[in-house]
């Protein structure tokens, strides 16, 4: 199980969280104007890379706030988490 | 009846590889193999290598809970798989190989007002589409399949269930071994410890893998990487709506027969076979987060034996001999990616996801066909890349039977 740094409540156990997915996912800047690719890109295509990782979760069982987290997905180290807005760690 | 000679010194040589091919094939595993043999068997084409980065049968091939099955609620679905399905239902005579293939019955229990709406109106576009299904009542079930906890006091009672008794098991590492040697047999070359490193595209048409044995130059490219789909479809600039998770499963220690069916609870994320050597086979629901990592997180596990033992008591003294996960490729609408790509000459087979083994025959047959004409077959044209831009999605989240 992830021990998982929630940056308003400290580690908690995965099992309080839920998870959102690839985080930093921009809203089109004008949606009319997309084409049907943009807009499947948008939908369906999310970063799946064989390593390090910006995703987001939410502390469902806890504060119920929202969070990035950077994580490695080979080894499941976490890097560090921070808030939304924020830019990722160095 | 087929039969496996006795303790065969090798079922496949492991050639050098060539310096090209008419058709490389990236990927060892079921729907690879599968693809390599059919490229042979049913096109003629032999020129044929398919590269493996690590062993045939030690990916997801050999990390499935072996159910086979074709009840899938759409057109397109029910036809892929039901076609997947009646070659399985020859697959012990064409390969002259006992692997085991059972058809035990698969049962997909109801435990709420809306998976009995579901599963009926599976069982009958099922019936629509020529696939075998049933509708079992709660006590249709306890007649079925007696060791199942019908008692109305559990905290998810089981309602009903569908049952298609053509489904069943297989033995997954005896199929790899049978496919292998008959793709061998027909002049394949399958070359293991082979990792693709590089796809080379000149003006839009990919010519040559480079690998970690050299450079493969190949006619046609067919990608069948599972998890890994997106890592070696990005090596030539193409993107797939693909997240890799780790979906886990466990066997117990050996126990007298007591389970004669497949029994599967998408409700409560559990599905349960018992192998011909005694193990009892689970799976789970998948790990929700992205990983490469073939392992997931205990408490998986544990939600999983909670929903086993409510609905098996008789489990309760089992004791679970080992876990493990493979990464599987899922797709947005939980049915598989086969065709082509925007890269000419590259062709992807992929987000077979939670239940690719059942799928493997009828996989590799359509793969084979599209390889080979360079155009998706009737069978698997629904199922292109474009789908996600069309909208014309096929969405099997239902029929999938494991929370994606």
């Amino acid at each position: 199980m992830l021990l998982i740094p929630c940056p308003w409540c400290g580690p908690r156990d995965e099992i309080e969280f839920r998870y959102g997915g690839e985080a930093h996912v921009a809203y089109p800047a004008d949606p009319p104007a997309v084409d049907d690719l943009e807009l499947a890109r948008y939908i369906f295509y999310r970063g799946n890379p064989k390593g390090r990782f910006q995703e987001r979760w939410v502390h469902q069982q806890g504060c119920r706030r929202w969070f990035n987290l950077v994580r490695d997905t080979v080894t499941h180290e976490i890097a560090g988490s921070y808030l939304p807005g924020q830019g990722p760690p160095a | 009846m087929p039969h496996t000679e006795s303790h065969p010194d090798f079922l496949w040589r492991s050639p050098e590889p060539r310096s090209s091919y008419d058709v490389v094939i990236v990927g060892g595993g079921g729907h690879g193999l599968f693809t390599a043999y059919y490229l042979a068997k049913n096109h003629g084409i032999t020129n044929v290598a398919v590269v493996e980065r690590g062993w045939l049968g030690g990916g997801n091939a050999v990390r499935n809970t072996t159910v086979i099955r074709s009840n899938y609620l759409w057109d397109e679905s029910a036809a892929i798989y039901e076609h997947s399905l009646k070659l399985w239902e020859g697959i012990q005579e064409e390969l002259d190989y006992d692997v085991l293939f059972d058809q035990r019955g698969v049962l997909n229990l109801a435990h709420n007002l809306h998976d009995v709406r579901e599963s009926v109106r599976r069982v009958n576009a099922n019936r629509l589409n020529g696939v075998d299904a049933e509708w079992l009542d709660a006590d249709g079930v306890a007649e079925f399949c007696p060791l199942i906890n019908t008692s109305r006091h559990i905290r998810y009672p089981v309602m009903g269930a569908t049952l298609q008794r053509r489904g069943g098991i297989a033995r997954h590492d005896a199929l790899v071994f049978a496919v292998a040697r008959a793709a061998a047999a027909l002049g394949v070359h399958l070359i293991q410890d082979c990792e693709v490193t590089g796809i080379e595209v000149e003006a839009g048409r990919a010519v040559a893998l480079e690998t970690s044995r050299g450079r493969i130059a190949a006619g046609r490219i067919g990608l069948c990487a599972a998890g890994h789909s997106s890592v070696v479809a990005a090596m030539a600039g193409v993107e797939l709506p693909i997240q890799s998770h780790p979906l886990q499963a466990l066997v117990s220690e050996v126990l007298d027969q007591v389970l004669d069916t497949v029994v599967m609870s998408n409700a409560v994320h559990v599905y349960v076979s018992q192998a011909h050597k005694g193990e009892l086979v689970m799976g789970a629901g998948i790990d929700p987060y992205n990983s490469y990592a073939q392992r997931g997180s205990f408490h998986v596990i544990e939600e999983q034996m909670a929903a086993a033992l409510e609905l098996f008591p008789i489990f309760a003294r089992a004791r679970v001999l080992r876990t493990w996960a493979g990464i599987v490729d899922v797709c947005p609408d939980a049915s598989p990616i086969v065709g082509p790509t925007p890269v000419e000459n590259l062709f992807v087979n992929c987000g077979w996801g939670t239940g690719g083994f059942k799928g493997t025959p009828g996989s590799g047959w359509v793969y084979a066909w599209t390889l080979a004409h360079g155009e998706a077959h009737e069978l698997n044209r629904p199922f292109a890349l474009e789908r996600f831009e069309t909208g014309a999605l096929i969405d099997e989240h239902g029929a999938a039977a494991v929370a994606h």
